[in-house]
This record gives C-alpha cells, sequence and structure tokens, in this order.
C-alpha cells in the first residue's frame, strides 16, 4: 500500500469514517467522521469533555479504535500504525518531553529513536531549537522551563523529522496572549512549508484565526461541519450585550429590537441584561438609536463576538456544559 | 520555517511496517542513555543498592551467624551469597516501580507516538539497571570482606558468583516490569512485588540450611530459582566451582524471560 503513490495529491491527509472509542459504558467517540485534506488547518472544535483528544489519540495510535476505520495519507491506522508513527507529529495538551533532560538532550533522542544519525539529530535539534528561540534554554534542564517554553519544545519535538501531518491538542490552552500569539504564527509557518495540521481548539477565535475548515464536536459526535463562516453566520456574527437602566420597560426594548434588527433578544440573568444577536456590528447603532427614540434609557452596552457557548447553542441547543464533565485528563 | 516538508507521497513510500532488530537494539539502548543520564541526575536512586548492602550484610551477620552457624565468621559464607541474591532481586523490584512512575510521566505519551519497538522502552531502563546490579553485588561482597569474610573462590569466583546474580536479577526484573506495565499505580506494583518478592527470597536457602526446614517447605525451596542461584553463587565464591546449579539458574531465568518479556509488552500495548 505505502508503494502506490498514484494520485497521492487526492489522498486525504486523514480520511476516518464511523470512529468510535469506548470506556466502559461511556461512547467517549460516537461514531465520527473526519476528512482533512492534504496542506489545510482543520480544526476540531468543542468544550471539555466533547471527545476531541480521544479522536486526535485514536488517529494517531495512542488509543485503539473501537468501531470505524481511519486512514492517513491511504494508510490503515489500525493495521500499520508503525507505518502512521513515521508520518504523524502529535504535540499533546501537557508537554510530553522529558523533564529530567536537556532541551537539546530530549530533541536529540528523539531524532536518534527515530533513526536519525548523532550528526543529524544534534542538527536538527540546533536547528529547531533557534528556531523557537530557545537556544540560550539549550542545556537546562526542563524542570527550569516556562509553561510557553514547554510548548514551543514540545512543537519542536514533533516536527525533528519533518512528519508530513501534525496533530495539535489545544496548542494554546494555558499560554499567555503574547506566547499564543507566537504560536498562531509557528502554526501558520508549518502549514506554508507543506504540513496539513488537525488541531483541536475549545477557542472559536483560535479555529477561526487558524482553520480553513472546523469540525464542531459535542458529546462523541460531529454536530457541525463548515467554515469558520459558516459558523459564525449560524449565530450571527457579533453580539450587542445591553443592560437596560433599573425600572427600564423590557417588553418595549424587546418589540423594538424585533422591529429594527429582525432578531428575537434572548434576556440574561442579570436583571435588565440582554444579548441581541447582530447580522454586523454595524446594526447595533440601528437598536440604540431605536432605544433612544422610545426613550429606553440603558445602564451598559457592548458588543461582543459570539463565542463557543452561542455557537454551540445555535447548533446543538444546549450550552457546553463547561467543568461538568472532564474527558481531557485521561 | 526555512525547510519545506518533502511531498507526502515520498515519506509514506519510504516508511517501514515495523521497527528491525537493529533498530529494536538501538532504541533498546537509546532508552537505556536516557536511564542512565536520570541516574547521574538523580544520584538518590543509588541510595538502596548501596544502603541495603551495607546494612543488611552487617545485620544478618551479627543478628543470626552465632544463632545459625554458632559465630559470625562461620555464617558469612552461608549468608553472603544469599545477601547478594536478596539484594539483587530488591533491585530488580525497583526496576518495576520505577517503570510504573515513568510511565506515567508525559514523555511516555511521546515515546508510544514515535516509530518505535514497544520493547524498547521497557528493555531500556532494564539495560541501565546492570550498574545498580553491579553496585549492589559488588558492595554486598565488599562489606563482607570488611567484617571478615574470606571467599575461597578467589577474584574470579566472586565476579563469576556477582555476575550470575546481575543475570538473574536482571530476568526476574522482567516480573516487576510485568507488573509494572499492567499495575494502576506506582504503589500497586510496589505492593505486588513485595508479595513475590518475600517468599522468593525467604523461602530459599538464601539464610539457613534447607535441612532445618519441614519437608513441604523444602520441595518448594528446592525448585525456588533464587536457591539455585545460592547454590551457584556459594560454588563459585567459596570453592572457585562452577556446579550445575549455575546451569539450573540460567535455565530458570530464561523461563522468566520467555515468560513475562512478552507478557510486558502486552501490558505496554494495552494502554495504548
Amino acid at each position: 500500500m505505502a508503494g502506490n503513490t498514484e494520485g497521492m495529491t487526492d489522498i486525504a491527509a486523514v480520511d476516518a469514517a464511523g470512529l468510535v472509542k469506548r470506556f466502559g459504558q461511556l461512547r467517549a467517540v460516537d461514531g465520527i467522521d473526519l476528512r482533512v485534506r492534504q496542506g489545510e488547518i482543520f480544526g476540531v472544535l468543542g468544550p471539555n469533555g466533547a471527545g476531541k483528544t480521544t479522536m486526535l489519540r485514536m488517529l494517531a495510535t495512542l488509543l485503539s479504535i473501537d468501531e470505524g476505520r481511519a486512514r492517513v495519507f491511504g494508510v490503515d491506522v489500525a493495521r500499520e500504525p508503525h507505518r502512521i508513527r513515521q508520518l504523524l507529529g502529535m504535540t499533546g495538551q501537557f508537554a510530553s518531553v522529558d523533564e529530567e533532560l536537556t532541551a537539546s538532550e530530549n530533541l536529540w533522542l528523539f531524532g536518534r529513536i527515530q533513526g536519525l544519525k548523532s550528526r543529524d539529530a544534534k542538527a536538527s535539534a540546533r536547528r529547531l531549537l533557534g528556531q523557537f528561540g530557545l537556544e540560550d534554554a539549550a542545556n537546562k534542564q526542563l524542570k527550569q522551563f516556562s509553561g510557553g517554553m514547554r510548548r514551543r519544545l514540545d512543537l519542536a519535538a514533533s516536527l525533528i523529522t519533518r512528519p508530513p501531518l501534525i496533530f495539535l491538542d489545544e496548542p494554546t490552552t494555558g499560554l499567555d496572549p503574547r506566547t499564543r500569539g507566537q504560536m498562531w504564527d509557528t502554526i501558520r509557518e508549518l502549514v506554508s512549508d507543506g504540513c496539513t495540521i488537525l488541531l483541536t481548539t475549545q477557542y472559536l477565535d483560535e479555529a477561526d484565526q487558524l482553520a480553513g475548515r472546523i469540525a464542531v464536536i459535542d458529546r462523541g459526535r460531529k454536530v457541525a461541519e463548515g467554515t469558520p463562516d459558516d459558523l459564525k453566520t449560524s449565530v450571527g456574527s457579533s453580539t450587542l450585550q445591553l443592560r437596560l437602566a433599573p425600572g427600564a420597560d423590557t417588553e418595549l426594548a424587546r418589540k423594538i429590537v424585533r422591529q429594527v434588527s429582525g432578531t428575537e433578544p434572548v434576556l440574561t440573568p442579570e436583571s435588565g441584561g440582554m444579548n441581541v444577536p447582530l447580522e454586523s456590528a454595524d446594526s447595533a447603532a440601528d437598536v440604540l438609536i431605536g432605544f433612544r427614540e422610545a426613550g429606553v434609557s440603558i445602564a451598559s452596552v457592548s458588543v461582543a463576538k459570539p463565542t463557543l457557548d452561542e455557537v454551540f447553542l445555535a447548533i446543538t441547543g444546549h450550552d457546553t456544559g463547561e467543568g461538568t464533565e472532564s474527558e481531557d485528563a485521561q | 520555517m526555512s525547510t519545506m516538508i518533502a511531498d507526502p507521497a515520498v515519506t509514506v513510500a519510504a516508511t517501514r511496517p515495523r521497527a528491525s532488530i537493529a533498530d529494536t537494539i538501538s532504541q533498546t539502548l537509546l532508552m537505556a542513555w536516557r536511564s542512565l543520564k536520570k541516574m547521574r541526575r538523580n544520584p538518590e536512586q543509588f541510595f538502596d543498592v548501596t544502603i541495603q548492602p551495607l546494612l543488611f550484610t552487617a545485620m544478618f551477620a551479627y543478628v543470626f551467624g552465632g544463632a545459625i552457624s554458632g559465630h559470625v565468621q562461620a555464617y558469612l559464607p552461608l549468608m553472603i551469597p544469599g545477601i547478594v541474591a536478596q539484594t539483587v532481586l530488591t533491585t530488580s523490584m525497583a526496576t518495576g516501580v520505577q517503570l510504573r512512575e515513568d510511565m506515567e510521566k508525559g514523555v511516555f505519551d511521546r515515546f508510544k507516538s514515535l516509530p518505535m519497538a514497544r520493547i524498547a522502552a521497557l528493555a531500556g531502563p532494564m539495560v541501565a539497571d546492570f550498574v545498580r546490579y553491579l553496585i549492589a553485588g559488588g558492595l554486598t561482597f565488599v562489606t563482607g570482606v570488611l567484617i571478615g569474610y574470606r571467599p575461597g573462590g578467589g577474584v574470579l569466583g566472586v565476579l563469576g558468583a556477582i555476575l550470575l546474580a546481575i543475570i538473574t536479577g536482571w530476568s526476574l526484573a522482567w516480573i516487576f516490569t510485568f507488573f509494572g506495565t499492567v499495575a494502576s499505580n506506582a504503589r500497586m506494583v510496589q505492593g505486588l512485588s513485595m508479595m513475590i518478592l518475600f517468599p522468593l527470597t525467604f523461602l530459599s536457602n538464601a539464610f539457613v540450611a534447607v535441612t532445618t526446614m519441614p519437608g513441604w517447605l523444602q520441595a518448594f525451596v528446592k525448585v525456588n530459582p533464587v536457591s539455585f542461584l545460592v547454590s551457584a553463587a556459594r560454588d563459585l565464591a567459596n570453592n572457585g566451582a562452577v556446579t550445575a546449579e549455575v546451569g539450573w539458574t540460567l535455565v530458570a531465568c530464561l523461563v522468566v524471560i520467555v515468560i513475562f518479556a512478552p507478557l510486558s509488552v502486552w501490558g505496554y500495548r494495552r494502554h495504548l
């Protein structure tokens, strides 16, 4: 199979059908189909416990596939795991590098294990440490590394043999905004070098920034798939968050919103709070003008992009249930 | 980034279906290198292999020597090979506990996701443990000599006994490695291993003559691989004689490896 290289460019980087993973009674991954094209960044979006990490680990041969089948560049994941491991680099949520070795030792070891000669492994380690701005820390034990440095080293470790496919499991969770931006730049550079990237994230804006296509995962199932724009239009491109002044007429305000924007405002738990989904941020002004003309006074107002929660609510009819389950611990 | 990724078609065509023997050996040695690095950076890992030989040799000699052999000097030729066996076994137990602790670390996710022979991750640390067995075995004899043991087998006999003990420790370590791969945490490995370790060392001829035990117990003691090791080590160290017991020890080692090495790999894979 590996020798058959005809029409390779048509072969999907990842092609999975009906993936199922059971943990006892729980179907952590419950029949997911996934097709990632070569050279794209594909985002898997979902809350904690949705099954994102489990799915990625199945595709990376770290978990067995209970049902369904998966291929990476045409190679069967269940049947030829050793081949799969030569085709993809995986960077997990928790840095999988050796705490007690130095950064260079880590990269050298991973390179050597994958068959590089000692000299090449050293050169590769030096190149990657330079690329990721870690050369000053090359000979320090990882115990002394910050979280951001660990993540960067972890990504570097996935790139030693330049695999054509990279899995990134929540690559920026827990990083500060500046480090997060650097990670995004790095990911974009990888793709411009010809890599295919499958990443998971809890952040809609991250998927929006990076991914060409997104699959939304909920409770082990794929509930939506499309471009970031597709997803956002399903909830409006932004939300007007209002808080009416005490004593203001809520019913009147609702009526105005309906007339002006044509959408139904969502009342929030705070007294006088309401969220108005908007087609574009510009129509926020129309709603506010309507309020002033009717004499409805406002305590506070802001315009926000839709959150993952709102996308979820719109697609699944329930919220993300943040904090009620935890799959990512396993 | 400055370098382009090769065409996936080329990469796919270049993949190998499984790790070759040469890959497996070099990956095992790399994992051993990693363990040695870690040992050097955590000298407290040598605590058990240095303190135990010193303490146990002296303690057993002075506490039991008079009761068992009349006086301490007379007990030493019987006891020292027994302590060597016991120390090496305790050391091999630590292999399983450490493997379990190590496997819980994030870096094992990386090892599992690399195209690496599964057995290399298990065998590597065991190869590094040769250093620990050597220290444990050597120190026991040194302590023995310090308190008056004069091995009749000379330097070669003692070296032979140490070598045999190292081989046995390494082989039995596969039992504890297996526990390490299937137990849910390091404490469970420790508990399970103790349950194996105590009967193996004490229900043997390591510290007393077998003839003093009841018949049913003698039956077990005589087939206990530790008894073979202790007898063989005594013959080597005290008389410089290579007896059939050496052969039986090696056979017992082989049996343990043949059973527990595949079981360990199975246990390790099961986590995937």
